[in-house]
């Protein structure tokens, strides 16, 4: 089912949490809805479920004008971030609970069929009986995605699917959800802060700020080319370089680039650590270096500039570097934006 | 560390021996002669003139309509107030509108009112020279000196017992369990009965034994509204004081005596209900829906 806002708008008390924000959603698509806490991300998705109303602007879901459609009907499986299980029942309480509340009446078999069939999805046959409580984060995530996938939503929403779980369950509910997703090509919406989690999940990210859309693509596209210094510094660690724009070429302290599409004027140069390098002989910005963090998978370098601006970047593990040394840091490439 | 703890521990801060003993001590005495005492009293004055007089009284027509109108007051009361307490507390956890907080202080001054004034309050506005008296009188109503009236005082007293218990927990809840049943595609109704309400039972019911002990034990808003009419509107309170100044103690004794039955039988029941959970918010319920919650 394909999903389309159009212009939606959102206001809490005085506080515009969503302004005029248009997207589309295609049938089968994972989107990730990225951003900081504030972003409007999460009023989003629950305008999508329909648990918020919007004060503007309309929500279809195919052809259908789903806008004022109660969230009963509207005929979405929600994932709620602290997955709001029902504790007074068990696990498979919890998946046949839609079912059973349904107005589309179903038999006792066929329910506990499906209910089988949910908890071999999720991985969970053996654990039927247990009461959320007495289950890990992870298989209550789990629990509470079978739950919503019983009653065959046209739409599945997460609500920062994985934001309560330490890291390593993290990544494997990932990799999970993305399997999940391939197998059943339900059209899936969801919100996270963490940009990896974004990036390593989604079809297609959409990146938000103060409740509008700053950016939207392919985790290719968004990563390779952002539009803005916002962008590029929440994907990611970045080195920030005040940065001179002259004739289409970019100076900063001893370093150049080319650029295209800028104005002569003052900009800064945005590089990742994996973008810069570093080099006894110049052309390069001069720069000592005053600490040396040794990773698992390279050697992260810490380095101030004469302009007292600190500077990261990784080099390979065998490169012999060391506090104190003193030599130019260079470009392998970089972004520059202009300032305001 | 702690393996080579040996020997005496120090006292923790606040725990030295006199201090102890004698803070200990003092509660102790305090119990008795403040709470103890007075329960033994009530039981041994009653049967002071034997156990015929004690039946006598309770059998006698007085005191058997005193019961009746008490369990009456009760039986109309308590389920009012439980309603209206389930749906104050929804309204304020899980609704968003103007004046919430403005409800939550009004639903609480019964607790902080005396009831004498709120007796005082409905004989302004039901008495004869009230704001609707001559409207109630011009139709027949009786509200004051009848049953009516009694009913109505002790519904304002216990009005906050049931949404009093209901409304922290609600909160520390959140909204999630609801929405996520009404996204599954259950109706409010549905919703309540199987989701809110089976986490929500003890503390409830909690509520509801709460707010009946003092509904049958209610004395100074129903004195007012009552008029102490022998047989007709005496509750079991007003009956004891009533035949107290009759100089018949042993009868009024024995009629304390169903009532400090009536205690009896709710602290035993509040222990119970405590012990599943009712009355606190529970600080770490894994499974609770919002990991913020907090004691309110």
């Amino acid at each position: 089912m394909k999903i389309r806002l159009d212009h939606v708008v959102k206001t809490f008390e005085t506080f515009r949490a969503v302004k005029d924000v248009s997207l589309e959603i295609e049938s089968g698509e994972l989107v990730a809805l990225l951003g900081p806490s504030g972003s409007g991300k999460t009023t989003i998705l629950r305008m999508v479920a329909g648990l918020e109303y919007s004060d503007g602007g309309q929500i279809y879901f195919g052809d259908q004008d789903a806008t004022d459609i109660p969230v009963r009907d509207r005929g979405v499986g929600f994932v709620f971030q602290h997955y709001a299980l029902f504790p007074h029942m068990t696990v498979a309480e919890n998946i046949a609970f839609g079912m059973k509340v349904s107005k589309v009446k179903r038999e006792k078999a066929a329910i506990e069929a499906r209910v089988a069939e949910l908890l071999r999805l999720v991985r969970l046959e053996n654990l039927g009986g247990r009461f959320p409580a007495q289950i890990s984060g992870g298989q209550r995530q789990r629990v509470a995605l079978a739950r919503a996938l019983a009653v065959d939503p046209k739409v599945l929403l997460l609500d920062e699917p994985f934001g309560a779980l330490d890291a390593n369950v993290r990544r494997d509910l990932r990799r999970w959800l993305r399997e999940i997703h391939s197998e059943l090509g339900i059209t899936t919406l969801f919100v996270t802060h963490d940009q990896e989690e974004a990036l390593d999940l989604a079809d297609r990210v959409v990146i938000l700020k103060d409740g509008q859309i700053v950016q939207q693509g392919t985790p290719q596209e968004v990563c390779r080319d952002p539009k803005s210094a916002f962008v590029m510094k929440f994907l990611g660690d970045a080195n920030v370089i005040a940065a001179e724009v002259r004739d289409g070429k970019a100076y900063a302290s001893g370093a150049t680039i080319a650029v295209s599409g800028l104005a002569d004027g003052k900009a800064e140069l945005y590089a990742r650590p994996a973008d810069l390098d570093w080099s006894l002989q110049g052309p390069g910005i001069p720069a000592s270096i005053t600490r040396v963090l040794d990773r698992p998978d390279g050697r992260r370098v810490l380095a101030t500039v004469e302009t007292g601006e600190h500077l990261e970047f990784d080099v390979e593990p065998e490169r012999a570097v060391k506090a104190g040394d003193g030599g130019f840091v260079t470009l392998r490439r970089a972004k520059v934006f202009a300032i305001g | 560390m702690s393996a080579t703890r040996t020997g005496r521990k120090p006292p923790r801060v606040g725990d030295a021996p006199v201090f102890r003993r004698l803070l200990i001590g003092i509660v102790l005495v305090f119990v008795a002669l403040l709470i103890l005492a007075p329960l033994v009293i009530i039981g041994v004055e009653a049967f002071s003139k034997g156990w015929a007089v004690y039946r006598d009284t309770i059998l006698h027509p007085d005191t058997q309509h005193a019961i009746m109108l008490t369990v009456l007051a009760a039986l109309i009361a308590v389920p009012v107030n439980t309603a209206f307490g389930v749906a104050a507390a929804w309204a304020i956890t899980k609704f968003d509108f103007r004046g919430r907080r403005f409800l939550l202080v009004v639903i609480e001054i019964p607790f902080s009112v005396s009831p004498i004034v709120a007796g005082v309050a409905y004989l302004f506005v039901y008495g004869l020279q009230g704001i609707f008296g001559p409207t109630l009188d011009a139709w027949d109503i009786k509200i004051l000196f009848a049953i009516p009236g009694i009913i109505l005082a002790s519904m304002f007293v216990t009005a906050p017992f049931v949404a009093r218990e209901l409304i922290p927990l609600m909160q520390a809840q959140g909204r999630d369990l609801e929405e996520a049943a009404t996204s599954l595609g259950a109706s409010g109704w549905r919703t309540f009965l199987s989701v809110t309400l089976p986490n929500i039972k003890w503390a409830l019911l909690y509520g509801v034994v709460l707010c009946n002990a003092r509904v049958m034990g209610e004395f100074g808003a129903v004195s007012v509204v009552s008029g102490n009419i022998r047989g007709q509107t005496n509750t079991l309170p007003l009956h004891i004081e009533l035949l107290y100044h009759d100089y018949q103690a042993a009868g009024a004794f024995a009629s304390a005596s169903i009532l400090a039955l009536i205690a009896v039988f709710t602290i035993i029941a509040k222990v119970a209900l405590e012990r599943q959970g009712a009355g606190r918010v529970r600080a770490s319920d894994p499974s609770a829906a919002n990991p913020a919650e907090k004691a309110l």
